[in-house]
C-alpha cells in the first residue's frame, strides 16, 4: 500500500493522541486552518480545542509554554510552521528544554516534540530556506530526527512523542506530498522506530553515501546512475542525527572503504563534518580515499531559480563525488 | 492587622488592607526570614572564601516575598523563578544542607552539584527552578499553569521575575496566550528597582509593572511586608483560578549587588540602602509586630536568630563534608536514564556509553 508523508505524519499524531491523553498539539494554524501544510488535518474536530491549540504568531511564547507544560508532565507536540521560525524560540529549545534534565540531576525531564518543515523549499529565499539539523544536533540533551519516507515519518514521530526527552523533528515540505510504499507492520498503531538507528536504504559494496531527509531520495537516484557504470553505492538513511548511529556508518565504511556525506545544510560545522570525524576516529585505517562532502553552498539561499539550483546539492553532484571517491574521475584541479 | 501601604489595583478591586494572622504565623515569618537572611549572608562569605564558584545572586532584603507567598498557597501550587533562587527553594521546603552543598558543587546538593547557584529545583513540592536566562521562566511558568489547567488540578503557578525581565518580549507573548487561554498563571514582578545596575526608570518607559499587562489585571503590593504579600497572593490565586492571569508587582529591595561581582554601590547611594534597611526591612517589620503584641520578648527573638545562625553554620560544615560528584556523573542525566546517552571521541573511550 502507498501512503504519502503528510498522511503518515497525520496518522502518527492521531494514533499517539488517541493512545495518550497527555499528548497535545500546539502551534500556528494547527487547528481551524487544519495546519499550514495540512499535517494536523481533522485533529481539531477529533480531539477538540483543549488538545489542538491554535497559538498567536509568537514562537518564544508558545514554545516556552510548551516546555513548561512538559516540565509538569504533559507531552506537547509543538509545531513550527517552518523551522526557520524556531530561531525565535531557540532559547527555549536549547536552554529550557535540552538542559533541564541535566541541571536538575534528573528531577525535571522534558517530554516534548518540536516539529515542522526544515531545509530548503522552492523559491522562498534566504530566510525561509535553511537546514537546522547541524544546529540542533550539536546540543547535548536534544534528540534530532529527520525522516525521509512515510515509514520513517510514522515510526520516528511516534517514537519522538513517546520519548521522555526533548526531540527536534525535522520534516521536509517538498516530501509531504511524496508517496512511498508502506508495509502492514508500519501501518499498525503499535509501530515505532528506534531513536539513534540508521537504516541501510540500499546495500552496496564500493562507496558509502550518508544522507537524511530529502537527500536520501537524491542519493538513491544517484545510486541508480552509478550502478549503470559499475559502482555499487551503499546508501545510509541516517534517520537520527542525534544520537548519530556511528556504528552503522563505521561498519559500512569498513566494508566499502569510501565515504561521501550528503546534506542540504551549510558545509561548515555540518553533519558531514561530524560523520567524517567519526570515521577518522574509528575507521581511519579502512579509508581508501579522501572523504567527500556534499553540502549546500556556503551562501544564504538565493531566490533566482538557476542560482538556487546551484546552491543545493543535485544528483549529478553526488554521482561526481562518488566517482571521485572511487578514483574514476579526474580531480577538477588536476584537469585544469 | 492593617498593612501600612494600600494595595493599588489595575482593572481589579484590590483586596482588603486588614489581614488576619496568628502568633504562630508571625513567629514563623520571623524565623523563616531570619534563616533566609542568614543563609544569604553566609553564602556571601563562602563566595568570598572561593568555595562558591561562578555566579551567585543573593536575595537578602526580598525575603518577605518568599515567605508571604508560601503562606498563601500550598505545595501543590507551583513556583518558578529566575536565578535569584536560593530562598524560594528554602521556602518550598528545601534544606540548608542541600542548598549549601549545591552552592559548593557537592554531591549532596539539590541538583547533585550539576546545577549550581542558579539551578535549584524541588519538583515534588512544586518548585520548577532556578532559570538563568532573563525572562525565560515567564512562558515556562505559563506552561506549567497550562498543564495544571489541562490536568484539572485546580492549582496555580507563580512565575517570578525582576523589573529587568519585565521588559522582555516573551513576557508579553506568554501573557497574551495566558489571557487568551485563561491560564491560572500569576506573574510576580519582584521589583527591586534595579535590573543589574540599571535603575528601573532607565530601562522601562512605564515602571508601573502591575499595569503593563494592559488587559490583564494587576496589583501593586508592598513587597517588604510579608502580610501584604500573603494577602495579595491569596487574592491572586482565587482570581487566577476563576479568571486567568494576573500580575502582582512586589515593591521590594535587594541589599546585595546584582551578583557577587557587583558591590551594588555604583548606581545607587549607600544612604538609599541604609534608608531601606532602617525603614522598610521585612524582618524588622515583623519583629516590631511581635514585640508590639507581646508575642515574644526581644531576647526570645535574639535567641531565634542565634539558633538560626547555628543551623546555618552546621549545614555549611556538613556540606563541606559532602564529596565532589563522582567523575562518572559527567555523562549521567543528559537524557532520561537508559535513553540515548552517547559519549564519543578518542579521549572519551574509557567512559564510552552505548545507545539503548
Amino acid at each position: 500500500k502507498d501512503m504519502n508523508v503528510r498522511d503518515a505524519l497525520n496518522s502518527a499524531l492521531d494514533e499517539e493522541m488517541s493512545a495518550d491523553p497527555k499528548v497535545l498539539l500546539m502551534g500556528e494554524e494547527v487547528g481551524e486552518y487544519q495546519g499550514a501544510y495540512k499535517i494536523s488535518k481533522g485533529l481539531l474536530e477529533k480531539y477538540g480545542p483543549e488538545r489542538v491549540l491554535d497559538t498567536p504568531i509568537t514562537e518564544a511564547g508558545f514554545a516556552g509554554i510548551g516546555v513548561g507544560a512538559a516540565y509538569y508532565g504533559l507531552r506537547p507536540v509543538v509545531e513550527f510552521m517552518t523551522f526557520n521560525f524556531s530561531m525565535q524560540a531557540i532559547d527555549h529549545i536549547i536552554n529550557s528544554a535540552a538542559k533541564s534534565n541535566y541541571m536538575s540531576a534528573g528531577q525535571i525531564n522534558v517530554p516534548i516534540v518540536f516539529r515542522g518543515p526544515n531545509g530548503a523549499a522552492a523559491g522562498v529565499g534566504a530566510q525561509h530556506s535553511q537546514c537546522y539539523a547541524a544546529w540542533f544536533a550539536s546540543c547535548p540533551g536534544l534528540k534530532v530526527l529527520s525522516p525521509y519516507s512515510s515509514e520513517d515519518a510514522r515510526g520516528l514521530l511516534k517514537a519522538a512523542i513517546r520519548d521522555p526527552d526533548p526531540v527536534v523533528f525535522l520534516e521536509n515540505e517538498l516530501l509531504y506530498g511524496e508517496s512511498f510504499p508502506v508495509s502492514a507492520e508500519a501501518l499498525d498503531s503499535s509501530f515505532c522506530l528506534p531513536i539513534g538507528k540508521a537504516k541501510i536504504e540500499r546495500e552496496g559494496k564500493h562507496v558509502t553515501i550518508t544522507a537524511f531527509s530529502k537527500m536520501v531520495g537524491y542519493a538513491l537516484e544517484a545510486a541508480e546512475i552509478l550502478a549503470k557504470e559499475g559502482i555499487s553505492a551503499e546508501i545510509i538513511n541516517l534517520r537520527s542525527i542525534r544520537p548519530l548511529d556511528r556504528d552503522a556508518i563505521n561498519a559500512s565504511v569498513r566494508k566499502t572503504n569510501r565515504l561521501v556525506t550528503l546534506e542540504e545544510g551549510f558545509p561548515q560545522h555540518g553533519v558531514g563534518a561530524e560523520i567524517c570525524m567519526s570515521v577518522i576516529e574509528e575507521s581511519f585505517e579502512y579509508l581508501d580515499a579522501p572523504v567527500e562532502r556534499i553540502a549546500g553552498a556556503d551562501v544564504p539561499m538565493p531566490y533566482a531559480a538557476n542560482l538556487e539550483r546551484m546552491a543545493v546539492p543535485q544528483v549529478d553532484d553526488i554521482v561526481r563525488a562518488a566517482k571521485r571517491a572511487c578514483y574514476r574521475a579526474v580531480p577538477v584541479a588536476a584537469a585544469a | 492587622i492593617e498593612t501600612s501601604v494600600p494595595f493599588t489595583g489595575h482593572k481589579c478591586d484590590p483586596p482588603s488592607r486588614s489581614i488576619d494572622t496568628t502568633p504562630k504565623e508571625l513567629m514563623g515569618f520571623f524565623h523563616d526570614m531570619a534563616l533566609m537572611r542568614r543563609m544569604e549572608i553566609a553564602a556571601d562569605s563562602l563566595y568570598k572564601a572561593k568555595l562558591i564558584r561562578g555566579f551567585c545572586h543573593l536575595y537578602d532584603g526580598q525575603e518577605a516575598v518568599a515567605v508571604g507567598m508560601e503562606a498563601a498557597i500550598t505545595k501543590k501550587d507551583s513556583i518558578i523563578t529566575a536565578y535569584r533562587d536560593h530562598c524560594i527553594y528554602l521556602g518550598r521546603g528545601g534544606t540548608l544542607l542541600e542548598a549549601f552543598s549545591e552552592l559548593m558543587g557537592r554531591r549532596g546538593g539539590c541538583s547533585k552539584g550539576k546545577g549550581g547557584s542558579m539551578h535549584f529545583y524541588k519538583k515534588e513540592s512544586g518548585f520548577y527552578g532556578g532559570h538563568g536566562i532573563v525572562g525565560a521562566q515567564i512562558p515556562l511558568g505559563c506552561g506549567i499553569a497550562f498543564a495544571q489547567k489541562y490536568s484539572k488540578d485546580e492549582t496555580v503557578t507563580f512565575a517570578l521575575y525582576g523589573d529587568g525581565a519585565a521588559n522582555q518580549g516573551q513576557l508579553f507573548e506568554a501573557l497574551n496566550i495566558a489571557a487568551l487561554w485563561d491560564l491560572p498563571a500569576i506573574l510576580v514582578c519582584e521589583n527591586n528597582h534595579y535590573g543589574m545596575g540599571t535603575a528601573e526608570w532607565r530601562a522601562a518607559k512605564s515602571p508601573s509593572y502591575y499595569k503593563r499587562g494592559d488587559y490583564v489585571p494587576g496589583l501593586k503590593v508592598d513587597g517588604m511586608d510579608a502580610l501584604a504579600v500573603k494577602q495579595a497572593c491569596k487574592f491572586a490565586k482565587e482570581h487566577a483560578l476563576k479568571n486567568g492571569p494576573i500580575i502582582l508587582e512586589m515593591d521590594t529591595y535587594r541589599y546585595h549587588g546584582h551578583s557577587m561581582s557587583d558591590p551594588g554601590s555604583t548606581y545607587r547611594t549607600r544612604d538609599e540602602i541604609s534608608g531601606v534597611r532602617q525603614e522598610r526591612d521585612p524582618i524588622e517589620r515583623i519583629r516590631k509586630l511581635i514585640l508590639a503584641h507581646d508575642l515574644a520578648t526581644a531576647s526570645d527573638l535574639k535567641d531565634i536568630e542565634k539558633e538560626v545562625r547555628k543551623q546555618v553554620d552546621e549545614a555549611i560544615a556538613q556540606a563541606k563534608e559532602s564529596p565532589m560528584p563522582d567523575p562518572s556523573e559527567l555523562f549521567t542525566n543528559v537524557y532520561v536514564k537508559g535513553y540515548g546517552v552517547e559519549s564519543f571521541g578518542a579521549d572519551r573511550k574509557e567512559v564510552r556509553a552505548v545507545l539503548p
